[in-house]
């Protein structure tokens, strides 16, 4: 066995020294709380609407939400709002619908049961108008990011269930934009950022503080319009994280309670030949443990 | 063990079926009566999880199927519309794919008991070389099932294991268009893969089933690695197997849970969460986390063709483990030396995973030669020397002796 131990202690040296081997990284993304972090994690509301208005007042102009309807507002475990309230900022957006009986297309207020319209006809289109470079849709934008932290972190997330690297660098690249470095070239037409990957980045610093303005009361600044939008993208990404993590516990508490039930079925079953040696060896001499 | 059954029909509806169809006999004889050695420990119960896994992933798989549409253009939105539209669709979805993760961990610890207790040895190779089988139909519907949701992962995992195909000499690339229907991966591609993932779980099922006869006719191992003597050493399957398999199950279930109520994505890449785009090559291409000890073969070795056939030996080299390790004891706790070599190769496995998932760059494509040439050398080197000149310890006269001094032993 202390041989068995020494080698796993081998093994986790060589592992643990691995991560030495790679490329030194760059400055990694910086934690963020969040509501919906954890086994009882929760979509803040009042951060879902504020981030809805960033992205509408801000982010829309060029970014796309295609999988979202506009249902889904006031749907349970999202932005809180009510059905007359989602059907109002529906009516907002021009949609365009048909054809109708004479063959043509036509605009129409949009309804609760329509998709975000795009802000382009097409990617060509977007394209066009943000030079040369395609703003993503960003429905499941907050699932689609990552960041690397290398190492055996990833280990240690299996315990504290830290899943939130997505939006941690969302918040960390909006945030990110700096002067480059002396030298460091951006492309024409690109800016620096600390956090993309390859720290040229298409789109311009979108967020500055006092750019959009809260009615609740929440600082306008462009730390929390970034950790507002964020958090609004991550439920636009994942609509019923709520409900799989209520439903989680409802099945972890009931798997347990079956685990227990199981374990002394099973103690009690066993215990007519575990509890009799007798049992398995039929001579007294075997008897004495 | 698979004499005559002993089941005796009690009503009058039974006996005339019985006698026509002896059905419920051989559930009797297979599932109840069935002689179980009495030591088996609970390494032993993850043969049923991977049944449980199974029918779980092909029950979650039949519903999902009702709401994709295998179509390049529509499978990314399809999955979507899953998660975010159909009615617990995310709770299906994320059994699925965490269902997979979850079926080859218990098939990695199956095996992994099988080569600690020697379980693949007379007369059990025909049982043994059936689950490598079912193990490459599961690495292939895995494989396949990856690429339905059509992400970037999806759509770049099927570009470069296809294109492992082109590597064969003179036909390869007429090779890899035949596979695709196509000049690149695409939506002939998608449909076909969709069409083998609904087969192959099936065709998994009916080698299920052969694994299963192989295993109610030669008996199981047990820790001991001695065939049981009598009913002395033996216990039926039902109650005992059934109620301690079930425990198994349920603390498996557990597991599981966990993955899919708070880290449903942790197994999976962000970057299958971006629509596949043929123009856009992802910075890292990595398979899912069960390929990468293969993957860290492959990409070992600087020759495309070297490289793949490694990777094919990898896998094909188990067919040929009854044969490799002669030794007439087949437990590891009667091979002290045999066991450390084990745990060595358990460590090597583990780091060829870890190296899989990183660039193949630097250091760490020499560590994955030194552990390639490890893990072959453990099948060809050690296996056979260790079979001649390890000194094994006694074995028990009987499993019941031998489940007597383990108490002993602490």
């Amino acid at each position: 066995m202390t041989m068995q131990r020494s080698l796993l202690a081998f093994a986790l040296m060589i592992g643990l020294a691995a991560p030495a081997l790679a490329a030194e990284q760059g400055e990694l993304p910086p934690k963020q709380k969040w509501s919906f972090a954890g086994p009882f994690g929760k979509y803040d509301r009042g951060q879902l609407q504020r981030g809805f208005k960033v992205y509408r007042e801000v982010c829309q102009a060029c970014h796309s939400l295609s999988l979202l309807s506009f249902r889904n507002l006031a749907e349970p475990g999202g932005p809180g709002f009510t059905v007359p309230q989602a059907a109002a900022i529906a009516a907002e957006y021009k949609v365009q619908d048909g054809p109708n009986d004479a063959g043509e297309m036509f605009e129409r207020a949009g309804r609760l049961a329509d998709r975000f319209p795009k802000p382009f006809p097409n990617d060509n289109a977007a394209r066009a108008a943000n030079n040369g470079a395609l703003p993503p849709d960003l429905s499941v934008i907050a699932k689609a990011r990552t960041y690397e932290r290398g190492g055996f972190w990833f280990l240690l997330d299996l315990v504290t269930q830290y899943v939130e690297q997505g939006p941690d660098y969302i918040v960390a690249v909006l945030t990110g934009y700096a002067d480059a470095p002396k030298d460091f070239k951006v492309p024409e037409g690109n800016h620096y950022n600390k956090f993309f990957p390859g720290h040229a980045i298409g789109m311009p610093n979108p967020l500055s503080d006092g750019q959009v303005t809260y009615d609740d009361g929440a600082p306008q600044t462009a730390q929390q319009y970034a950790k507002d939008v964020t958090g609004f993208l991550m439920w636009a990404a994942e609509p019923h994280l709520e409900a799989r993590k209520r439903l989680g516990m409802q099945v972890m508490i009931f798997l347990l309670v079956l685990a227990g039930l199981m374990y002394f079925t099973k103690k009690k079953v066993w215990a007519a030949v575990k509890g009799r040696p007798e049992m398995l060896e039929g001579k007294p001499s075997a008897t004495k443990h | 063990m698979s004499g005559h059954s002993t089941y005796q029909p009690q009503n009058a509806f039974m006996k005339w079926m019985e006698a026509r169809l002896p059905i419920a006999g051989l559930v009797h004889s297979s599932f109840i009566a069935y002689p179980t050695p009495r030591n088996l420990n609970y390494w032993w119960t993850f043969g049923g999880i991977l049944s449980f896994m199974l029918a779980a992933q092909i029950i979650t798989g039949i519903v999902l199927v009702m709401h994709y549409t295998p179509h390049e253009t529509m499978a990314f939105n399809s999955v979507e519309h899953i998660m975010r539209d159909v009615n617990f669709g995310w709770l299906l979805r994320y059994l699925h794919s965490n269902g997979a993760s979850m079926f080859f961990i218990a098939v990695y610890i199956h095996m992994f008991r099988g080569m600690y207790y020697g379980s693949y040895k007379a007369p059990r190779e025909v049982l043994w070389i059936l689950g490598v089988i079912i193990y490459l139909l599961m690495m292939a519907t895995g494989f396949l099932g990856y690429t339905l949701p059509w992400g970037q992962m999806s759509f770049w995992g099927a570009t470069v294991i296809t294109n492992f195909f082109s590597a064969i000499p003179v036909v390869g690339e007429t090779v890899v268009t035949w596979l695709w229907g196509g000049y690149s991966v695409g939506n002939p591609t998608l449909q076909r893969f969709f069409s083998l993932h609904y087969l192959l779980p099936f065709v998994i099922a009916g080698v299920v089933v052969l694994h299963v006869w192989a295993l109610h006719v030669v008996g199981q191992n047990n820790p001991a690695g001695i065939e049981p003597k009598g009913d002395r050493d033996t216990v039926p399957f039902t109650p005992y197997a059934t109620v301690k398999d079930a425990f198994g199950m349920v603390c498996f279930m557990l597991f599981f849970a966990y993955f899919v109520f708070y880290l449903p994505n942790y197994l999976g890449h962000a970057d299958n969460y971006i629509p596949a785009n043929p123009a856009v090559t992802p910075a890292h291409i990595v398979p899912e986390w069960y390929y990468l000890p293969f993957y860290a073969i492959l990409r070992a070795i600087p020759n495309k063709l070297l490289g793949v056939i490694a990777l094919f030996a990898s896998i094909g080299i188990l067919v040929f483990l009854p044969w490799l390790d002669s030794s007439k004891v087949r437990s590891a706790r009667y091979r002290p030396l045999f066991r450390q070599f084990f745990w060595i190769f358990v460590a090597v496995c583990l780091g060829l995973g870890y190296l899989g998932a990183k660039p193949a760059e630097g250091g760490y494509v020499i560590a994955s030669q030194i552990l390639t040439f490890y893990y072959f050398a453990h099948f060809l080197i050690i296996l056979p020397l260790l079979s001649r000149f390890e000194k094994t310890r006694p074995l028990p006269n009987s499993i019941s002796e031998s489940v007597l001094k383990a108490p002993a032993k602490h």
